[in-house]
């Protein structure tokens, strides 16, 4: 078996490739499930009806998509210039200390103030989280894949610091929490529902994003930089310059998915700000990966995770399955989405055994 | 209770070889996947993996042996998965791995959940007659139980194997010039499916001592960020196994001190000083990138890079 290069990438291939991977992966799923005794089938209609069924069930897959669109779009960002930042869910936990310190100096005031300014903590705290692997990969060639991910356990225990000790709300009863913040540092929300103004931030980025992207000469390096580093600093780019700009907005999106987390779902400081199960911050890297560096699949591909979230939490409940199977779904369809683009460039060739190929050069794999 | 300084320096460098050897053992594999040009990230999802195999074959036979070698058994299944995305289908390293880290924690928490609460068979302190009497170093060294003992024995092997013959002569070549080496009859499949598959099961051994010796139970994602400070340890070790041993207690030392420093009640918050061993990770890697700089010691050429006979 090998792989042999097609003349031009099969169009088809390309669409045909994500939707053949869900299934798959739901089908790996499906016999995991079977392993334990669950019923598959049953399983995945309550988890679509529960989701996508109900007007409720959609609010709350917004509620879910909203901080992973932009996390995922910070991510984006940064894997497009082939900087690894896999780091978002540490730079999404300081961005929500940073809008609670705002809340925890005490200020009771207008939400045209409060929020601004709490959108600035949180940015401001994860934009700086970031810059530490983006400075050392600049000055020190410091592999950013470890020190993005490691700085992920250190803001989580910075965070457990403040809501086990400092901050902790005295008649929380034990629980490591702050108090509840006051209504000027509460994100509106649509009447009746979960969903708040922080959905309303996410797809404006995600326009930002777009126009950065495709139409500003910063967009086009970023762009370039990532394809081919030599042809970028040829051009006279600055690639260090532009890794410390792309990771100060990458970690600032993941720090304000935090602040909108705060303010606008817990509004509070606690532990699991983002689910432990299926933590935001990972499940972002296979967002942009999916999304195709593109903002709209970005969000898109966001909004089906988040079904996928609401649909795991209710199985849970319902049918006592673990909610790991979120994550697991998850990467499953990263795998087949990984080996499907491979055959949407090479075709896969069987030889038969004892047949040497034609030309020995052209066996490879 | 007041322990004379001493009693208390060994009690930590012994808890410091205990503490390093779930990373010594995945940090040997690592190396080898590295070497012949097979970055593999996913090092936390199949110490998980590990994990949660050995615990729940260990539980079930009521043998911990048994369970370390269902451990390493899953860890190089669940490897193969990376090698045939990146090795056959040349799919990119970085990804395959972080999605392998991704599905090796999520499945390890789905067939973990009914394990949770359970106490498994661990492994004993064995006492080594005679080297255990030494001061010191044989309570630190020769205390210890037989998975500690095991690595000591793999560290020298791996040594031997990665420079002294042919096999290991053949693995680095393929990592470094993965085209000569094939011109040269190597086949640079089979060496990297090989050395993955292997830093798979070693990987698998790490996680089967987190929950079969250094606890004796399984708890979610207890790995705790071990795999990827092992990524870290790999580049410090400058891709030598005898190297790899003295980052792995390097970080077993942080780890043991912060839970001792806590014990004796020196009064830094508990959560700066969880944070120890994740920042002195980073430092480390800090200084192996601005040694690598100078001293020019590189990581395998090929690492990272699928090979492709037909695209030489």
């Amino acid at each position: 078996m090998r792989l042999e290069l097609r003349l031009e990438r099969s169009r088809k291939l390309e669409y045909l490739v994500p939707v053949v991977s869900v299934l798959l992966s739901l089908v790996v799923c499906a016999v995991l499930l079977l392993s334990t005794g669950a019923n598959p089938l049953a399983a995945y209609s309550a988890m679509l009806k529960e989701a996508f069924g109900t007007s409720y069930g959609i609010t709350e897959v917004l509620v879910k998509a909203t901080p992973l669109i932009l996390c995922g779009l910070g991510v984006m960002l940064a894997f497009k210039m082939l900087f690894w930042n896999i780091g978002a869910e540490g730079q999404l936990h300081m961005g929500a200390w940073g809008a609670t310190a705002v809340v925890m100096t005490g200020w009771d005031g207008s939400p045209w103030l409060m929020i601004p300014a709490m959108m600035l903590g949180g940015f401001a705290a994860g934009a700086l989280w970031a810059l530490i692997p983006a400075y050392l990969k600049v000055k020190l060639n410091t592999n950013e894949i470890i020190t993005t991910l490691l700085l992920n356990y250190v803001a989580i225990l910075w965070v457990a610091h403040f809501i086990y000790g400092p901050w902790k709300d005295p008649v929380s009863f034990g629980f490591p929490m702050t108090m509840q913040f006051p209504e000027g540092a509460q994100l509106l929300r649509l009447a009746g529902t979960r969903v708040h103004l922080g959905f309303v931030f996410a797809l404006v980025i995600a326009v930002a994003l777009y126009f950065i992207q495709e139409k500003s000469r910063w967009g086009f390096e970023i762009a370039v930089t990532g394809g081919n580093p030599n042809a970028a600093e040829y051009a006279g780019m600055n690639a260090g310059r532009n890794i410390l700009l792309v990771m100060l907005i990458s970690g600032g999106l993941a720090g304000l998915a935090g602040m909108v987390e705060v303010s606008g779902i817990q509004l509070k400081l606690l532990k699991d700000i983002s689910p432990h199960a299926a933590p935001y911050g990972y499940t972002a890297i296979i967002i942009a990966w999916l999304a195709r560096r593109n903002p709209w699949g970005v969000v898109l591909v966001s909004i089906l995770m988040g079904g996928l979230y609401v649909g795991g939490e209710t199985v849970q409940i319902t049918m006592k399955l673990p909610v790991n199977i979120v994550l697991i779904i998850q990467a499953l369809i990263l795998f087949f989405v990984l080996g499907g683009d491979i055959l949407s460039r090479y075709r896969l060739v069987f030889d038969r055994p004892g047949q040497r190929p034609k030309k020995a050069a052209l066996s490879g794999g | 209770m007041e322990a004379s300084p001493l009693v208390l320096v060994v009690a930590v460098l012994q808890a410091a070889v205990r503490s390093g050897t779930p990373i010594l053992f995945v940090c040997i594999g690592e190396i080898y996947a590295e070497r012949s040009g097979v970055l593999n990230v996913g090092l936390e999802g199949l110490m998980l993996v590990g994990a949660i195999a050995g615990f729940s074959v260990g539980y079930s036979v009521g043998n911990p042996v048994v369970g370390v070698i269902a451990a390493a058994i899953a860890g190089a299944l669940f490897s193969l998965i990376h090698a045939y995305v990146t090795i056959t289908l040349r799919a990119d390293q970085i990804v395959s791995g972080l999605t392998l880290t991704i599905l090796g924690t999520g499945i390890s928490g789905f067939f973990g959940k009914p394990m949770i609460g359970q106490v498994g068979p661990g492994f004993d302190q064995i006492a080594i007659p005679g080297l255990s009497s030494i001061p010191i170093l044989g309570q630190v060294l020769f205390r210890q139980d037989a998975m500690v003992y095991l690595s000591y024995l793999l560290v020298p092997i791996a040594w031997w194997v990665m420079y002294k013959t042919h096999l290991g002569l053949a693995i680095r070549s393929v990592g470094e010039n993965p085209a000569t080496a094939d011109s040269l009859g190597v086949s640079v499949t089979k060496v990297r499916y090989g050395c993955v598959l292997f830093g798979g099961a070693m990987a698998g051994l790490g996680g089967a001592y987190l929950s079969l010796a250094y606890t004796t139970m399984w708890i979610e994602q207890m790995s705790g960020g071990r795999g990827w400070i092992t990524l870290a340890l790999v580049i410090f070790a400058a891709w030598n196994p005898a190297r790899a041993m003295l980052g792995a207690y390097l970080f077993g030392g942080a780890d043991a001190l912060q839970l001792r420093v806590q014990a004796v009640g020196i009064e830094i918050p508990t959560y700066f000083l969880m944070m120890l061993p994740y920042v002195l990770t980073i430092t480390i890697l800090v200084l192996a990138s601005r040694a690598s700089m100078r001293r020019r010691i590189g990581a395998p050429a090929a690492l990272g890079l699928p090979y492709a006979r037909e695209e030489r």
